[in-house]
């Protein structure tokens, strides 16, 4: 016993936390890249979460195509759905007010959530997690699931992954550059429009991934999307609106503390992230790794 | 006389709804450098970006070696070979020196290696690490031209590049335009600073209005200095 909580209850929810966190880590992250380079609010990125997912159990379905495929085939699928909304739409908003880009991704969301209930109405379905991650292991305190470890395993990687790539390599300087003066980087001669592609393609490809991954532990249902992107909006603007580095500390962090919230006061566990995201915009409105105004 | 290796003809542009220049004509051919002189207001960074496609949208003729590229996206125009160096020197806040100074891609054979960039301005060499918007107006405005020199652009823009520095760093920045010149660059300046510009220029373009309307010989420029006092408004 801890300040009169179970340990075995505390480790739990930190778990939990941190599964949470990975996947606001991952979500945040791809909008903070998108919104830097294209000044676009991705509203649909719950929803291509949701694909994610989705693409995932067909291929199980229809292909039977595993979930190690699925990693990387639905990531890919949805990336290049992304590339040829971004081509049709989002492209033609270039310029205007952000305001466009939120109504247009926020359209498509909508679409792509109705369809899929249309489908397969809100119950959602199982999928198998991969026979080599089942089982897990006892460590005394608690019972560690093996699949819950490569989910957090595998996020932190990817998430620092794409933030090396970012901050380190030459390609990661034009990213950054374009996101400063777009109209410069051109007249260097880099293809930005192209760029630009890649980027919303990229950032919406790390949400299907996510998506794949809470395949098994959440059931695959047109509106896994729609619950998490609401939180994930709040710890983006904790972190502070297109910080790579800040989408990333802040969503573990504030998984971790969702799960704490959990134990110690349950009833404010729904609403602790709101209540930071309130403080944060009193104290820091930039975030709490954004560039102050 | 060899064709121009820059002939820019009934050049328009428009910043949304207004129209800031109205059919500008200049040429410059290679190995020269050449000035544009006018007004706060006259157009002359416009024209600069409009040659480098930043500004649309952009009617008439802008020819680079032969090539037509008025209809042409802006990184297709830089990778024929020209650069920009720019007003307000766009150095990127969150690239350091050594990134900044090796963002532009290199478009063609012939560029200046890193060391001959630190030759012209050593002090780079010591802030490579440096966050890019940390240095001093003068050395930001020496990584802007540095990093454009690597590229094997021919033709490099400068827009201003002594604005608001101190007269030793314009001591300094001019030194290396005359080097760049002796090199082989072709270099169209914009340039507020006449005296400086005599020193280096082979023509001198005068900007009102979004027009060239006139065009001074550097051998004439000490005779016409009272008509280009009164261009100038100074």
């Amino acid at each position: 016993m801890l300040f009169a909580v179970p340990v075995q209850a505390l480790f739990g929810q930190l778990l939990i936390g941190l599964i949470n966190g990975s996947f606001y880590a991952l979500l945040s992250l791809g909008l903070a890249i998108i919104f830097g380079l294209l000044n676009v609010v991705n509203f649909a990125h719950g929803a291509l979460y949701m694909l994610g997912a989705f693409v995932a159990w067909f291929l199980s379905e229809k292909a039977g195509v595993g979930y190690w495929g699925a990693l990387v085939l639905a990531p890919l699928a949805v990336g290049i759905f992304g590339a040829i909304a971004e081509r049709l739409f989002l492209r033609r908003l270039a310029g205007l007010d952000p305001l466009y880009g939120l109504l247009l991704t926020f359209g498509l969301a909508l679409i792509l959530q109705g369809l899929f209930s249309n489908w397969f109405g809100s119950s959602g379905m199982p999928y198998e997690m991969p026979e080599r991650l089942t089982g897990g292991r006892a460590l005394g305190f608690m019972f560690l699931p093996n699949y819950r470890i490569w989910v957090i395993g595998v996020s932190l990687v990817i998430c620092f992954g794409t933030w090396a790539v970012i901050e380190r390599t030459r390609l990661g300087s034009w990213l950054r550059a374009a996101t400063e003066n777009a109209a410069l980087v051109s007249a260097f001669g880099i293809n930005v429009p192209r760029m630009i592609t890649i980027t919303y393609a990229l950032g919406v490809a790390l949400a299907a991934f996510a998506g794949v991954l809470a395949a098994p532990i959440y059931r695959v249902s047109p509106q896994m999307g729609e619950n998490l992107i609401i939180v994930v909006f709040a710890v983006v603007v904790v972190g502070g609106m297109g910080s790579i580095l800040g989408s990333i500390v802040t969503g573990f962090s504030l998984g971790i503390l969702e799960g704490l919230t959990k134990v110690f006061y349950p009833e404010a566990s729904n609403t602790v992230i709101f209540v930071v995201m309130a403080l944060v915009l009193l104290v820091r409105p930039a975030g709490l790794f954004g560039k102050q105004a | 006389m060899p064709d121009p290796l820059l002939s820019v003809k009934g050049l328009e542009a428009w910043y949304g709804e207004s129209h800031v220049l109205h059919g500008v004509a200049l040429e410059v051919r290679a190995g020269e450098l050449v000035t544009v002189v006018g007004r706060n207001g006259a157009g002359k960074t416009t024209t600069m970006k409009s040659i480098m496609g930043m500004v649309r949208p952009r009617t008439g003729s802008v020819k680079f070696s032969g090539v037509e590229t008025i209809g042409l996206p802006s990184y297709k125009i830089a990778r024929l070979g020209i650069a920009l160096c720019p007003e307000e020197r766009g150095i990127f806040a969150s690239l350091d020196v050594a990134e900044n100074l090796v963002l532009p891609p290199k478009v063609r054979d012939g560029g200046l290696t890193n060391e001959q960039v630190f030759d012209l301005f050593p002090n780079l060499r010591e802030r490579l690490r440096s966050q890019g918007t940390k240095l001093s107006g003068g050395e930001q405005q020496m990584l802007a031209i540095g990093r454009i020199l690597r590229t094997g652009a021919r033709l490099l823009l400068l827009d201003e590049p002594t604005e608001g520095l101190a007269p030793v760093i314009v001591q300094q920045i001019g030194n290396s335009i005359r080097k760049l010149k002796a090199e082989g660059f072709t270099i169209l300046l914009v340039e507020q600073n006449l005296r400086f510009a005599g020193t280096v220029a082979d023509r001198h373009y005068v900007m009102e209005r979004g027009r060239i309307v006139d065009e001074i010989p550097n051998a004439a420029l000490q005779g016409s200095m009272e008509k280009v006092r009164q261009y100038l408004g100074v």
